[in-house]
């Protein structure tokens, strides 16, 4: 980026409008008409407030997590803070819990993504060639999961399986292994299933309605063309309409994906993360604001933080997912 | 349309609705159930009973409840009112006009939506009990901002980048001032944008939990969704469980309604912010 005016803060604009002039000069473009110059300090007094918040609520705790992190600090023994450097980070690092916390969360992202983005493009599909009156209806009811409060689902799908106020245990006792004595939240898998339909239930319009726009930018010469040429159903859906869905697909599985790394709501009140079914964000709430030791659940902090980073770089990288793309289609 | 393909469709459609409204259902049969009833393993209730909703109101979860819809509502309000406002001013900048840093300004605001909440709550945990912000009212707007903020500015980006801005020159050609073009002709094609995003963050902010549960500690600030975990703790009751539900069913009421009014422009608004080209 070619920035010649510091974009810091909209304060420094009125300071910034002498130098502003020579700088234009020394980068050898020709010089700013006052025109675009008082442009450029509007863009950043209207804009700036807003830049400035988001750092602020962001940026600011995240480096304070990271100084926290360094030491030995427990909440109910202030006196004994102590520098500790990365010791805090090899505990964690070195912690079997950690470990498994991570494998749970890896694999929560990565089956309730599968099964979303299957399920997703299925309802959007329904939706798009839904006949015209009962679309506007389908839409509606997708997007009620979408409003409701994570922890309201979470409650709803507890109390239907939960042994003494479910139904589900009655209505599928004939299946082998489920009866009236079945609790689902006393063991890993059955709640994990239970945790992540859940999930999925909830989330799933989002997707879903990312795929239904996606799917809407397919050109319709291209399906039809393809329709006269004889290609059947299958083959216009993997030869034509998928690959030009590819950039919608990529951006739904980035953000689902980001999404369920940081899952928390729902386990926390189906299991409380026990069970084996504990996450790395209940991990850092448990470890800080449960025990309060902020100098360990800072660390933890941290590398949840660096895993969400590594998610969002490999998808920018490795898929070419352009996520900031809106702002050049001006 | 043959019969057959109508049939189809009608039963594809009855699917979507099951898929999209039991969990909905569910909660609200048991919301209707005595606390007898509770156990009894069937889906509705054998007796319709409303004493689940006196107990949040009137009864003994009173004051576990009222207080948290009032922050809830209250905190929520605020923490979209002050983005939406700060989002707009950004959103406006960005498509209309030519500064430096605007993709900056994006991309940072698609890296804070990013972050994780967690990440936030622990150090936020720490300052506010020393400068005497937790467990209050801006305690908690002030971290909503990061909830609120990015998908506000990225909804309005998207939605302004459409205006025909040249609309305001032709109509200042035609003798209307600076000030008489802007309200007359971009603010009603704005505000659509505006009020949508307005909803979608109010939305995000009445869904959260984590800063709600690690942030607060009595019914000074406690929103809702983190009130409602701790009913449990409540020993008063034989089972929370149909207090619970009441309580769920009062806050997805207001959710569903405004879904209902605006389901097209929400639709837009969520699509438009996430997907470009």
């Amino acid at each position: 980026m070619s920035t010649v005016v510091n974009p810091n803060a909209p304060g420094t604009g009125p300071r910034e409008a002498a130098p502003a002039p020579v700088t234009g000069r020394r980068s050898a473009k020709p010089v700013m008409s006052d025109r675009a110059r008082s442009e450029r300090k509007l863009g950043w007094m209207l804009a700036g407030p807003a830049f400035i918040m988001m750092l602020l609520v962001t940026m600011y705790p995240i480096l304070q997590a990271l100084w926290d992190s360094l030491f030995s600090f427990r909440l109910t023994a202030p006196g004994e803070k102590e520098f500790v450097f990365l010791g805090n980070y090899a505990t964690v690092l070195t912690d079997q819990v950690f470990w498994r916390d991570l494998w749970i969360t890896v694999l929560i992202t990565i089956v309730t993504v599968v099964v979303e983005l299957v399920l997703g493009f299925a309802l959007a599909l329904v939706m798009n060639n839904a006949i015209r009156n009962t679309r506007g209806l389908l839409r509606t009811a997708i997007l009620v999961p979408y409003g409701i409060i994570t922890v309201v689902s979470a409650f709803a799908w507890f109390y239907a399986f939960d042994i003494t106020t479910g139904y589900i245990n009655n209505w599928f006792s004939w299946l082998p292994g489920i009866g009236p004595d079945f609790n689902w939240f006393a063991s890993q898998w059955p709640a994990l299933f239970v945790i992540m339909a859940s999930e999925i239930w909830k989330t799933t319009p989002f997707i879903s309605l990312l795929l239904l726009s996606g799917l809407a930018q397919v050109p319709s010469e291209y399906t039809e063309a393809a329709r006269v040429d004889g290609a059947t159903w299958w083959q216009r859906m993997s030869r034509v309409i998928l690959p030009n869905m590819k950039a919608a697909i990529m951006v739904a599985v980035v953000f689902r994906a980001l999404d369920a790394f940081r899952i928390f709501d729902n386990i926390f009140i189906m299991t409380q993360g026990q069970y084996g079914t504990e996450t790395l964000s209940l991990l850092a709430y448990r470890t800080s604001i449960g025990r309060l030791e902020i100098g360990l659940g800072s660390a933890i902090s941290v590398i949840l933080f660096v895993c969400v980073l590594l998610i969002a770089f490999i998808a920018i990288k490795v898929f070419k997912v352009d996520l900031a793309g809106a702002g050049k289609g001006r | 349309m043959s019969t057959k393909q109508k049939v189809g469709w009608a039963v594809v459609s009855v699917l979507v609705l099951f898929y999209a409204l039991f969990p909905v259902a569910s909660i609200l049969m048991t919301s209707f159930k005595t606390p007898a009833d509770l156990t009894s393993g069937k889906f509705l209730p054998t007796q319709w009973v409303g004493e689940n909703y006196s107990s949040i109101f009137v009864g003994q979860a009173r004051d576990l409840f009222v207080p948290s819809l009032i922050n809830s509502i209250g905190i929520c309000l605020i923490a979209t009112a002050i983005a939406v406002v700060l989002a707009t001013l950004c959103a406006y900048a960005i498509a209309r006009l030519d500064f430096p840093g605007k993709k900056m300004i994006l991309t940072v605001a698609l890296a804070v939506s990013m972050f994780p909440v967690v990440s936030i709550v622990t150090p936020l945990f720490n300052l506010w009990r020393q400068i005497g912000l937790y467990d209050t009212w801006p305690g908690l707007i002030i971290p909503y901002l990061s909830l609120t903020l990015p998908i506000s500015i990225w909804t309005l980006t998207a939605f302004f980048q459409q205006i025909p801005w040249d609309l305001e020159r032709a109509a200042q050609v035609d003798g209307a001032t600076t000030w008489q073009a802007f309200r007359k002709v971009i603010v009603p094609l704005a505000l659509p944008g505006v009020f949508t995003t307005a909803i979608i963050a109010f939305f995000i902010a009445w869904n959260d939990f984590v800063y709600g549960i690690g942030l607060t500690s009595t019914e000074a600030a406690r929103p809702v969704p983190a009130a409602l975990a701790f009913f449990t703790g409540a020993s008063q009751f034989e089972d929370p469980a149909g207090a619970i539900s009441a309580a769920a069913i009062v806050v997805t009421i207001p959710v569903v309604l405004l879904v209902l009014l605006f389901q097209r422009q929400i639709v837009s608004g969520l699509t438009q912010g996430a997907v470009k080209g």
